[in-house]
């Protein structure tokens, strides 16, 4: 179920410093490693994050991605390597005199303050004048718009109140990078995708550097510029959303990044512009249009998503990219109708069809023997 | 007839309901305070009215009834108490007794904090270790405990001989019977009174709210100042509590290792009793001295009830 929202890949498109060779990184994050004891939660990771970027980390539990936040926040130091922000390195620099600020997981809100007070704190740390901190303080309250609730205790607000009052707080002292730990965890449905919106919109207006932490693909989906996906410790991948999710660069990307069939086999031969691979589970052969550097017989997987698949009774024309099975289960979702299809090689895949027509004389049941087909574009071959 | 069906339909159901089982929970302690600590009281204010007599017991009663034995007569003596604040001695002691006390659980405060932070700040197998340590001399009497200071204390006591022999001082230390000594016996003996209502409150304490105080630009004291101790502000006054009201009233500790000079309402009000056999006037101290302690009471539970 990965959404992907061509707005967030339009707003990134628009200022891709990324891809540009001479632009120098805003967040450099240098061979670091974090050892506790002997265990190793992140192994030599480096990253770039450069200014106004929306950058996601996104990784199960434990992969590492909350230790490499608190190493840019200043509650860990790196065990080696170094970590450069703004042309400023890091090491040694305690929390509280970096240009950072953070969106805490738990909110950490102050429960003796009031929303005012919580989102004064960081100002009244600085030498402000008093007058100046009101009008900040009542200008992003605002912003947030929780004006109404300014004199509350943070026991007396509901879930999504109590996160706006935490962006709030990180925002006032417009630090140059806000760090946000599973920012959108704690909240409903609904009141996610607003907030995603709502976030977008501010890094857009404010042209902080974001760099947010999450195990939810589809909010690193939504929100981000790009997204690192991490996997014990390491980065495995780092590219666009749409990057990430059409073209993972190995078995565990695509499998952690919304739903995807697995085609396991060999390469039967490896042409100028395509490759042709053997597989058992389709009883036939699969032909992908992109060249990959692998060696005669070399042991692959092909990833098909479940969207790009068809299905029909009809035999398709091709005769490879193409398999004979059985409608197992199907799942209407309004939308869009999954379908669960047992080859004939007893391997089940997933497939998704958009619900275009709303009467279908002969609709697809369960039981029925059907073909699956895709093209050779939609696919893709990963060797590890 | 409609409301008497429902009077007693709501007495059935007072009685048939789980609230005869909360009616008896809350009655045992009830009861027992009321036998143990109310009942008591009255007696104690009763004889705080009457007037010292070779008698047994050693007190007037406040009836007084004539020949025919039909009227009674109520007569208080007010005299024990115009005489408390008559007397310079008492109110000395009153105030003696709170400045040591009050001075007690201060240093009890500076040091238990650090402790209690320490211990709620330590690994879980850690924290058990360290808890018990705070607990662990409750296993011996009080009044043992109290006894081996006046041996470490004395002229030739242990810590004057270690002072001696490493050449520190020529000669012993007098600390025995000195205020120095009651300081000492109080907050040794009431700390672990002030670290574990600390313990609880830090223990519950959110670490990622000083690290948020610390991303927002707080120093660590800042932080500390502005989060911690705020937050630690229920068991700061709990443990206060515990320690200042028993300390005012403390009679063993400045009995036994005080000097003569040291002025405690709690010696007094022994003094009172047992040696003046002046029961009439003890109860009237005793009286008082409730009457100042209940006060910071109500006005910690209110300042407790306007923080919420």
């Amino acid at each position: 179920m990965a959404v992907v929202t061509e707005s967030s890949v339009n707003s990134a498109a628009s200022n891709k410093v990324w891809r540009q060779e001479e632009s120098t990184p805003f967040v450099e994050i240098k061979q670091v490693t974090k050892k506790f004891d002997d265990f190793a939660a992140v192994k030599n990771v480096s990253l770039d994050v450069y200014k106004n970027e929306l950058f996601c980390l996104l990784g199960g539990s434990g992969s590492g991605k909350s230790t490499l936040l608190r190493m840019l926040a200043g509650f860990e130091s790196p065990t080696s390597g170094e970590i450069i922000i703004d042309g400023v390195d890091m090491s040694g620099i305690p929390p509280w005199e970096r240009p950072i600020n953070m969106m805490f997981q738990s909110y950490a809100l102050f429960p003796h303050l009031s929303v005012e007070a919580n989102v004064a704190f960081g100002l009244k740390r600085q030498r402000i004048a008093n007058v100046e901190v009101k009008r900040r303080v009542a200008d992003i309250i605002d912003m947030v718009q929780l004006g109404h609730l300014a004199k509350r205790k943070p026991h007396m607000l509901s879930g999504g109140q109590r996160q706006r009052v935490a962006l709030a707080r990180a925002l006032v002292k417009r630090p140059k990078l806000l760090l946000l730990d599973e920012p959108l965890g704690a909240l409903d449905k609904k009141l996610r995708e607003e907030t995603q919106f709502e976030l977008m919109r501010l890094q857009e207006e404010l042209g902080i550097t974001f760099i947010v932490v999450t195990h939810d693909q589809e909010e690193a989906m939504t929100l981000s510029t790009r997204i690192g996906v991490m996997d014990n410790g390491v980065i495995v991948q780092t590219a666009e959303p749409h990057q990430v999710y059409e073209f993972p660069s190995n078995r565990y990307v695509a499998e952690f990044i919304g739903n995807v069939n697995m085609f396991e086999g060999h390469v039967f031969s490896d042409e100028r512009d395509c490759v042709i691979i053997q597989s058992d589970d389709v009883l036939g052969q699969i032909q992908v249009n992109h060249g990959i550097s692998c060696v005669p017989n070399q042991k692959v997987a092909v990833a098909v998503r479940p969207e790009k698949i068809r299905i029909s009774r009809t035999m398709p024309d091709s005769d490879k990219n193409r398999a004979q099975g059985k409608i197992s289960d199907i799942a209407y979702m309004g939308g869009q109708s999954i379908f669960k299809v047992m080859l004939d090689s007893e391997k089940e895949i997933r497939v998704t069809q958009p619900n275009v027509a709303r009467f279908i004389e002969d609709r697809l049941t369960w039981e029925d023997q059907v073909y699956v087909s895709w093209d050779p574009d939609s696919c893709v071959v990963l060797t590890s | 007839m409609m409301t008497t069906k429902k009077r007693k339909s709501s007495i059935w159901q007072l009685v048939s309901s789980s609230n005869i089982g909360r009616l008896f929970v809350i009655l045992v302690p009830m009861l027992w305070l009321a036998a143990f600590f109310f009942i008591p009281f009255l007696v104690v204010f009763n004889i705080s009215f009457t007037e010292s007599a070779i008698a047994v017991p050693p007190y007037t009663s406040i009836f007084q009834w004539d020949a025919t034995n039909t009227y009674a007569t109520l007569k208080l003596n007010l005299g024990n108490y115009l005489f408390l604040f008559e007397t310079s001695f008492y109110l000395d002691a009153y105030l003696s007794s709170i400045k040591i006390a009050g001075i007690s659980t201060l240093i009890t405060l500076l040091i238990g904090f650090p402790i209690a932070y320490f211990i709620a700040r330590s690994s879980s197998t850690m924290r058990a270790v360290l808890l018990a340590l705070v607990i662990l001399p409750f296993w011996t009497s009080f009044l043992l405990r109290v006894y081996a200071w006046m041996g470490l204390l004395q002229k030739n006591g242990l810590i004057n001989e270690l002072l001696v022999s490493l050449g520190l001082v020529q000669h012993p230390v007098t600390m025995l019977q000195t205020d120095f000594a009651v300081y000492l016996g109080i907050v040794y003996t009431y700390l672990p009174f002030m670290i574990l209502p600390l313990y609880t409150c830090l223990e519950k304490m959110d670490m990622s709210l000083v690290e948020a105080a610390q991303d927002l630009g707080a120093k660590p004291y800042q932080s500390f100042l502005h989060i911690t101790l705020p937050l630690a502000k229920p068991g700061i006054i709990a443990g206060c509590l515990l320690v200042f009201i028993p300390a005012v009233g403390e009679f063993v500790i400045p009995a036994l290792l005080g000097g003569s000079n040291t002025l405690m309402i709690g010696r007094v009000l022994w003094d009172e009793f047992f040696l003046n056999r002046d029961w009439p006037l003890a109860s009237a101290v005793a009286i008082v001295m409730l009457l100042l302690l209940v006060g910071p009471i109500i006005l910690m539970r209110k300042n407790n009830k306007e923080a919420l």
